[in-house]
């Protein structure tokens, strides 16, 4: 496949208007993916995926409805179209309010991600050499298990819809990490780097390169062993200081999902969730602390939930979702939007050119603070520092949380004492923001390639601008 | 052409290009999923796709590479073929390749209904309307879905071996002033799902929810309703008889080992049953032919669900379960079935009101009282909060919970399966056997296999309900289970 799509798109809007829709839109996909994975300096899986198809969006009346096909012909395209009409009408049997949609400023456009090295022209012996020389390095220092992957997407996207948009957009991303776990008697600990799932973004393969896979290995392999033995996190109520990787899972689930529009309206009510928040309180709601300054921020360069257009075909802007410790701003849809009074969207997304796009994350993370890790560590007389993601857990309203990671230590007036082992803390979401009192400027954007939402299922990939920070009166050592 | 015949296809490119001595297996796949989505008691998506799919993995000159395309057309299959051959090429040697599937004939099993395989948007839109009507005014939320899966297998020494599937399921909540109640049902035949019987049911549960009591941590007695045991069921087969994570001695399963209640049997029946549409492909990816296993007999645990590779790593033959993640994340049951316990007694008229909501409750019961729900050949009814699986075991359970689902559980230690999530739609406190509050949601922080330690089983359920994954292509057959204790670790309050 090759030039553009807009064509193939334009026949299916076209196909969905004649066919009683009052709104349409389209999005012609063509993904190459590639995964590599290892195992104790062997690799053990080598896998290509190619995938196109086209995408239609019909709105008849107050209903929606969506068909895909991965056949880009003039007649499939039509069909398509067509076919996503009559779903809508369907809808209308059990038809919901009246649908309006916010303004995007139609236009053309084009948007690249930025990319130094294509990460699709890397070899695949030079991706194997690394992934094998990282773990046989975490085998070689210990590790009863030592695993790694690389990972590689690269979407083209074709977007037209009957409000003139015709948007071309290129994201290449990927990313990787490598895994040591230690197994004792009856339990097993691992460590990770550089993170719970690695790093990933929306880079070419200088992002892989900067990793420090190979480096980082024995390093995993030394403290999953050193796990093994040492204390249990104590069980209590402490001061808390989180690490940037587990900062950016807890702002994820317990702010990013909150803050969904479609989860606040209801939407997602069966099976994501509704969010805790009333939309009646925007604007006055204390989140947390003063300290807690949360933006959506999807023109971050390089960030994983980065882009020059949501799949709505609205730009990539700025916004404030939390600020001085007040929610002021959600991530919308065009249609969500509408419904709660609001003028942006924005944040609307699919997972390929075969699933409905819908409200989802960008980057969502936090401005930094004025102190720094070493400097939270030495104010802090007692407590545990925690840091990368072992097990995460809210619920339907993400209120309450249990998060569990990888390695904690103690805090012992001011320095850091013993490696704890099986360390986990829970809380109520805005109890704990509220407590936050240290933040560290120390910002780092963490790629979450694995973000679930939706039926069917979806798979997003969104980032997380993330700082250790301080939390004071959190649970710790909740053990089954 | 067919998916058979596009299989073949493939096939010849690869020895036409690779030579004679490439290893080669393809699958083509064919999926038509559809889901109406609802909520706000109003249909607000509603989606259908329909996608082929080639999948060819290839182990040429000692390396191996998998690749898949969508593109179906010549240029897209040469593509592929190309592309997966170069990535052999440049792969590191694989020591551990397990070799094809040789010829081997499919196990029979009961074809599809016509019916659910061409259900239109419409009749799945009349459930949901059958739903909200029956739900008596309270917000509703859910799907209505169904699937149509066609498949063929080839590979390079002469397996060949096609065929298809089609599933239909409905989830959905009543939610009655902050309290939600979940009726759920898959079945093969989209004629077996009504929607207003199950409405009534969210609708009841939702209703006898109200006025939530919290409760301190602690280990409590539970009955467990199906739509929980199905979490049970799912990481058990994820995590403790996954080929895989056993070779890697990173699950709790002993092979032969008393490690459950002798009350426990566990099986996976990728097939079905006589009598009923086979719940998926009668083959695995690697073109190994699906048959019923049993995971756990009287307590002993006795099998263990392999792809070839991890059969190989552990000296066993593959039990067909090879899947397009199972090299990563290793193979896994996908169709658990809970063996029910002795059949309930007789029904009683009255049901179970709740102490809170009773007059509600009792109103809701009355139009579902009796009401028949087909799910894999057992009838199932409800009667206020709770399924008829359960209320045997509610009557002997002398203080405790009756909890209808858990949410977002995730795996806190592998080895042991101690999992962290936490209850929702519906959780009452239990009183000399009688529902006597509704109990807000709970944290709990479990070993599952613990759980269903020898001892710890008080009872299981008579009856049993098809329940669907959130994935289409897996579903859960679960009776309600009555446990000695369940880790309660945190309430409403943190």
């Amino acid at each position: 496949m090759s030039g553009n799509h807009f064509d193939e798109a334009c026949t299916a809007v076209q196909a969905a208007l004649d066919a009683g829709a009052r709104y349409a839109d389209a999005r012609v996909m063509l993904r190459r993916s590639e995964s590599m994975s290892a195992r104790d300096g062997d690799i053990e899986e080598v896998s290509s995926v190619e995938s196109a198809g086209i995408g239609v969006r019909a709105l008849v009346g107050s209903s929606w409805g969506f068909y895909a096909v991965p056949d880009l012909s003039d007649g499939a395209a039509r069909a398509a179209g067509r076919r996503a009409a009559q779903i809508a009408a369907a809808s209308a049997m059990v038809p919901g309010p009246a649908i309006d949609l916010v303004p995007t400023g139609a236009g053309e456009a084009q948007w690249a991600s930025p990319c130094e090295i294509d990460p699709l022209s890397v070899s695949l012996s030079t991706k194997g050499d690394l992934l094998v020389a990282s773990t046989g390095a975490a085998k070689a220092a210990g590790a009863d298990l030592a695993e790694g992957i690389l990972q590689v997407w690269d979407t083209r996207k074709w977007f037209a819809s009957s409000d003139g948009h015709r948007i071309d957009q290129h994201i290449r991303e990927c990313g990787g990490g490598v895994w040591a776990s230690a197994f004792g008697d009856g339990e097993i600990q691992r460590r990770s780097w550089p993170s719970h799932r690695g790093q990933y973004g929306t880079r070419g393969w200088e992002l892989v390169d900067g990793l420090g896979l190979v480096e980082h290995a024995p390093r995993m392999a030394e403290e999953a062993r050193q796990l093994l033995t040492a204390p249990q996190c104590p069980s209590g109520e402490t001061t808390l200081v989180l690490g940037d990787e587990q900062l950016a899972l807890q702002i994820h689930e317990s702010v990013g999902h909150a803050i969904e529009l479609d989860r606040i309206l209801g939407w997602e009510a069966a099976f994501a969730g509704t969010s805790w928040l009333d939309l009646d309180q925007l604007g006055t709601l204390r989140y947390g602390s003063d300290l807690m300054n949360i933006t959506i921020d999807p023109t971050i360069p390089g960030a994983l939930g980065s882009f020059g257009y949501d799949d709505e075909g609205t730009p990539a802007v700025k916004r404030d979702a939390v600020r001085n410790g007040r929610w002021v701003g959600v991530l919308a849809g065009r249609d969500s939007a509408a419904v709660a009074g609001l003028d942006y969207a924005g944040s609307v997304r699919a997972d390929g050119w075969a699933r409905l796009p819908m409200v989802r994350m960008t980057n969502v993370g936090l401005e930094p603070g004025p102190h720094t890790l070493d400097e939270i560590i030495a104010a802090t007389d007692d407590g545990v520092f925690m840091d990368v993601n072992r097990s995460w857990s809210i619920d339907d309203r993400r209120l309450n949380f249990q998060f569990g990671c990888e390695i904690g230590y103690e805090i012992k007036n001011g320095k850091l004492g013993r490696m704890l082992r099986n360390p986990t803390y829970t809380g109520i979401g805005p109890k704990f923001w509220r407590s936050m009192d240290m933040l560290s400027s120390e910002i780092v954007s963490w790629g979450t390639p694995n973000c679930g939402k939706g039926q069917p299922a979806q798979i997003g990939h969104t980032g997380h601008p993330a700082a250790p920070a301080r939390f004071t009166g959190v649970r710790v050592g909740v053990r089954g | 052409m067919s998916e058979l015949a596009l299989a073949g296809r493939v096939v010849d490119l690869v020895r036409r290009a690779a030579g004679p001595d490439a290893q080669a297996e393809v699958l083509v796949s064919h999926a038509a999923e559809a889901l109406t989505r609802f909520a706000n008691s109003a249909i607000h998506q509603n989606v259908a796709d329909a996608t082929t799919t080639v999948r060819l993995r290839l182990h040429l000159d000692g390396r191996t590479a998998s690749g898949s395309s969508t593109r179906t057309d010549a240029d897209g299959l040469q593509t592929l073929v190309e592309r997966t051959i170069a990535a052999a090429r440049l792969s590191p040697p694989d020591a551990s390749w397990p070799g094809l599937t040789a010829p081997t004939a499919l196990h029979p099993y009961e074809e599809l209904d016509e019916a659910t395989a061409r259900a239109t948007p419409e009749e799945r839109a009349a459930r949901v309307r059958d739903f909200v009507a029956a739900a008596g005014g309270l917000e509703t939320a859910g799907y209505c879905r169904t699937n149509y899966a066609s498949a063929a297998f080839a590979n390079t020494i002469g397996q060949a071996v096609e065929g298809r599937f089609a599933e239909a399921a409905m989830d959905g909540i009543g939610r009655s002033d902050g309290a939600d109640g979940v009726a759920r049902l898959a079945s093969g035949r989209l004629s077996d799902i009504d929607g207003a019987v199950l409405g009534a049911r969210a609708a009841a549960k939702a209703r006898a929810g109200g006025q939530p009591i919290e409760l301190p941590p602690a280990r409590y007695e539970v009955v467990l309703e199906p739509d929980a045991v199905a979490d049970i069921l799912g990481n058990m087969a994820a995590f403790g008889f996954n080929g895989k994570a056993f070779a890697q001695r990173q699950s709790f399963a002993e092979l032969g080992a008393q490690q459950f209640d002798s009350s426990v049997t566990l099986l996976d029946e990728p097939i079905g049953g006589p009598g009923a549409p086979a719940p998926g492909l009668p083959f695995d990816t690697e073109g190994t032919p699906r048959a019923s296993l049993t995971l756990v007999a009287a307590g002993t645990t006795a099998g263990i669900t392999h792809d070839r590779a991890s059969a190989a790593e552990a000296g066993t033959v593959s039990t067909g379960h090879g899947s397009p993640s199972s090299r990563g994340w290793g193979p896994y049951a996908t169709h658990v079935r809970l063996a029910p316990g002795p059949a309930s007694g007789p029904r009683s008229a009255g049901g179970t009101a709740s102490a809170s909501g009773t007059a509600s409750a009792s109103g809701s019961a009355a139009s579902t009282g009796g009401a028949a729900v087909a799910g894999g050949g057992a009838a199932v009814t409800a009667v206020g909060p709770m399924a008829e699986s359960s209320r045997a075991l509610v009557a002997a359970m002398e203080r405790g919970l009756l909890i209808t689902d858990f949410w977002y559980t995730r795996v806190l230690d592998q080895k042991s399966l101690v999992i962290t999530g936490l209850t929702r739609n519906g959780v009452w406190l239990v009183e000399d056997g009688e529902v006597v509050a509704a109990v807000s949601n709970m944290r709990f922080t479990q070993s599952y296999p613990q759980a269903l330690g020898p001892g710890a089983v008080r009872g299981i359920g008579g009856e049993s309900i098809m329940l669907p994954d959130r994935w289409s292509g897996v579903r859960y057959n679960a009776p309600a289970l009555h446990l000695t204790s369940w880790n309660l670790t945190g309430n409403a309050s943190g």
